[in-house]
């Protein structure tokens, strides 16, 4: 077998590219309608007529200057020699926006084939693309693909294959007319897509010479001239070269504007019946995204998406319960069949199927949670929430592109705080990362469903819907602040591309909830069954060795240490406070825990919930301290997982440590406030 | 005129960008250059807007909207 083939596929970002990189490389890597989720290459591989291919899922890209971070990302990729192919993806359905991108990596020199994805949508819309024309204006390949139906995948590998070692392009049976100043024929024509006006083309000329002189070896002079031509940044600090006679100004607009010229040229003689019916989107937008209409819209589908987590969620809950109440029953009296020892009975009953099972009862309300936000993902409202929260936003220093990590927080915080990447400038991302974990993730939701089930019976879902809402306002509050401490003027601003709607596809939601409910089982098998298991060693061992009486374990004595410091927020149980303390390892073992601490097993079905409840009272602990429990739960410092990712981003364990501390301090004081206030009510 | 003051569903030319280098670029790369034609779709808000050029909608911050300075043309659409 000869050598492996680095096929690089890039293209605009929500063209399709990582769906299309998931259909052949098998991998179920996130996809979502809305810009910006890949943010880092991402490598598969696959195997066509017994050929190796390396593929890399690089940042969706508008163009390939080097201004965003995805944008030199994905050029160093390129022009390196870690690709050997280029597969350009492009969103056939928004051909004008995406030929911009593929005449830039024509440019490039490098053997280029254009996938023409979402044709189907095209062929909804009633739209049709002259494809023999196509690769006649354009010098490369053009192979329409759906990378949803998966069709015209082995094409384009076929393509692909066929390509690598092709240098020169085919002849190019076209001649500017759009463009200004190109009175003669220029030979040009014969050998490069995309000519500039007869000005730029001489100056050109006089680049490649110059550049043949300095840099003899350089494969791509026509490349690197329209670089100095643009005065390139990075280009010009690596190939430097002294221009100044051939060069009086700036060329960068001249060329941009050609190449959009000769975009416009092609869509004119390719795109035959220009859609009319992309006016629906138009149509939906007027009330998405209606100054009246956009807010209350958001805030009715948030809350229908809860209500949905909560209460669909907890009616399939109630099976889980019953299988896990007769699973624990069943390996109990198998354990006293067996006649296995009472410490290894209560490890497994009490530490392991009451940890990991209780938290396992809770994946019905996970499952539609994530099932919820793929929907709208994936149908293209996401980016619509950026600008119906742009105003909001930018009264708090942010631009509305941040609203984005805040709402995958409540997914899970760790994608969330990666996706503050998306930002471009470094306070604005601190300054979301700080907030993002205040925006109530749903390792939380299992917390809060035990706790206002418990003690706020009908209201319940009231009660947890409420600790979201909390989430976004100590969010909001605190970038308002810090926007207010810091005092400059904010630097933002919005600029989010707002694609068509589209049915969203079974496959790309099977695959985005699928990868959100094994982390979750991943979680409940690692790092729930390890927490479960440390919090059944501290509990059940003392100074003494084994005890039986739970207030002489480790656990006891290090939750007695720290109540004075909780007893202010409602919270000075040494029970609660070692449950706090273990939900740091994932915030679900907060539940887990409170089952081992308070020796009841499956808390969280009604029985369990019963007995928990009669016991929490004679505690003294009411509606106010469970209030307060939640706030503290929702607010306070991360999980494990989370804080590695900070640390990875703010690139400062010093910062780190500031975040989690303030997350803390802020967890204390709004408990605090909760609870003395709620305390004088109840 | 700046973008910002335009009206919904007209559509107007671009004249001249002042905004710091990088976010003019970006517009630029994305099509935004002086000379191009953009469409106003929604700019109700006080805020930001959407506006459509080169084929695609675009959510446009009011620090770009009232930093791009346009005239509007006449359209087929209106001369009809």
């Amino acid at each position: 077998m000869s050598r492996t083939i680095n096929v690089g596929f890039i293209g605009n970002p929500n063209c399709g590219k990582t769906t299309l990189f998931n259909a052949y490389t098998g991998a179920n890597l996130k996809v979502a309608n809305w810009p910006g989720v890949t943010v880092e290459k991402k490598e598969g591989y696959t195997t066509y007529e017994s050929q190796e291919y390396k593929l890399i899922d690089l940042p969706g890209i508008y163009s390939l200057s080097s201004y965003t971070m995805e944008e030199k990302v994905s050029r160093e990729c390129i022009l390196s020699d870690e690709v050997d192919v280029i597969v350009d993806v492009a969103d056939a359905s928004s051909l004008e926006r995406n030929l911009y991108l593929t005449l830039q990596l024509i440019e490039l020199g490098k053997p280029v084939i254009l996938a023409l994805n979402m044709m189907d949508i095209v062929e909804e819309r009633g739209m049709e693309i002259d494809l023999h024309r196509l690769p006649e204006m354009l010098g490369i390949p053009v192979i329409p693909v759906s990378a949803r139906k998966k069709t015209g995948l082995s094409i384009l590998m076929h393509a692909v294959a066929h390509h690598q070692t092709y240098g020169k392009q085919g002849p190019l049976i076209h001649h500017h007319h759009i463009g200004r100043d190109i009175l003669h024929k220029h030979n040009h024509h014969e050998e490069y897509a995309m000519v500039y006006q007869d000005s730029i083309e001489d100056k050109i000329d006089l680049l490649i010479d110059r550049i043949t002189d300095t840099y003899p070896d350089f494969t791509n002079k026509r490349w690197l001239a329209i670089k100095y031509l643009e005065k390139d940044p990075s280009a010009i600090e690596l190939w430097p070269l002294d221009t100044s006679d051939i060069l009086d100004r700036v060329y960068e607009k001249e060329i941009i504007n050609q190449k959009y010229d000769f975009i416009e040229e092609i869509i004119s003689e390719t795109l035959v019946n220009k859609s009319t019916k992309e006016e629906r989107t138009d149509r939906v937008d007027r009330y998405l995204t209606g100054k009246y209409t956009g807010l209350p819209i958001f805030l009715a589908i948030m809350a229908f998406v809860f209500f949905l987590t909560f209460f669909v969620g907890d009616f399939l809950k109630g099976y889980f319960e019953i299988a896990l109440e007769a699973f624990s029953g069943l390996i109990s009296n198998g354990m006293t069949a067996i006649h296995a020892g009472d410490m290894i009975t209560s490890l497994v009953v009490d530490g392991i199927i009451s940890g990991v099972g209780g938290i396992l009862t809770f994946l019905p309300n996970i499952f539609i949670l994530f099932l919820a936000l793929a929907f709208l993902e994936d149908s293209g409202y996401m980016a619509r929430v950026a600008f119906v929260m742009d105003d909001i936003m930018s009264g708090l220093g942010l631009s509305g592109r941040a609203f984005i990590p805040l709402l995958l927080g409540f997914g899970c915080s760790v994608p969330a705080v990666m996706a503050s990447r998306a930002l471009e400038h470094r306070k604005d991302r601190m300054k979301t990362i700080l907030i993002t974990p205040f925006m109530s993730c749903s390792a939380r939701l299992p917390i809060y469903v035990l706790f206002s089930s418990m003690f706020f019976g009908n209201y319940a879902m009231a009660v947890c819907y409420s600790m979201y809402l909390l989430g976004i306002a100590v969010a909001i509050l605190t970038a308002f602040i810090l926007s207010k401490l810091d005092g400059s003027k904010s630097e933002h601003a919005l600029l989010i591309e707002l694609p068509e709607y589209k049915t969203p596809n079974a496959r790309t939601i099977a695959i985005y909830v699928w990868e959100k409910v094994k982390d979750y089982l991943t979680r409940a098998g690692t790092v729930i069954f390890l927490a479960s298991v440390v919090m059944w060693i501290l509990l059940n061992f003392g100074p003494t060795g084994y005890v039986t009486d739970i207030g002489r374990s480790f656990g006891s004595y290090i939750g007695k240490f720290i109540v004075p410091l909780f007893r202010p927020l409602g919270l000075g149980y040494w029970q609660i406070i070692v449950a706090l303390i273990a939900g740091i390892a994932a915030k679900e073992v907060v539940v887990s825990s409170c089952g081992v601490l308070f020796g009841i097993q499956n808390i969280a079905a009604a029985g369990g919930m019963g007995a928990a409840l009669t016991t929490l009272n004679a505690m003294g602990f009411g509606m106010a301290n469970a209030y307060a429990m939640m706030v503290f739960c929702l607010l306070y410092v991360p999980c494990t997982a989370t804080i590695a990712t900070i640390r990875r981003e703010v690139e400062s364990t010093r910062l780190t440590a500031l975040f989690v501390l303030f997350q803390l301090g802020t967890a204390w004081i709004v408990s605090f406030l909760f609870y003395q206030g709620l305390s004088l009510i109840l | 005129m700046v973008l910002k003051e335009g009206k919904n569903h007209h559509t107007y030319e671009v004249l001249s960008i002042h905004i710091e280098l990088q976010l003019e670029r970006r517009l630029q790369a994305l099509g935004l250059t002086e000379g191009s034609l953009i469409t106003i779709l929604n700019n109700d808000k006080q805020g930001s807007l959407t506006a459509k050029f080169r084929g695609t909608r675009f959510a446009l911050g009011k620090r770009i909207a009232d930093n791009i300075e346009v005239v509007e043309v006449m359209t087929n659409e209106q001369n009809n």
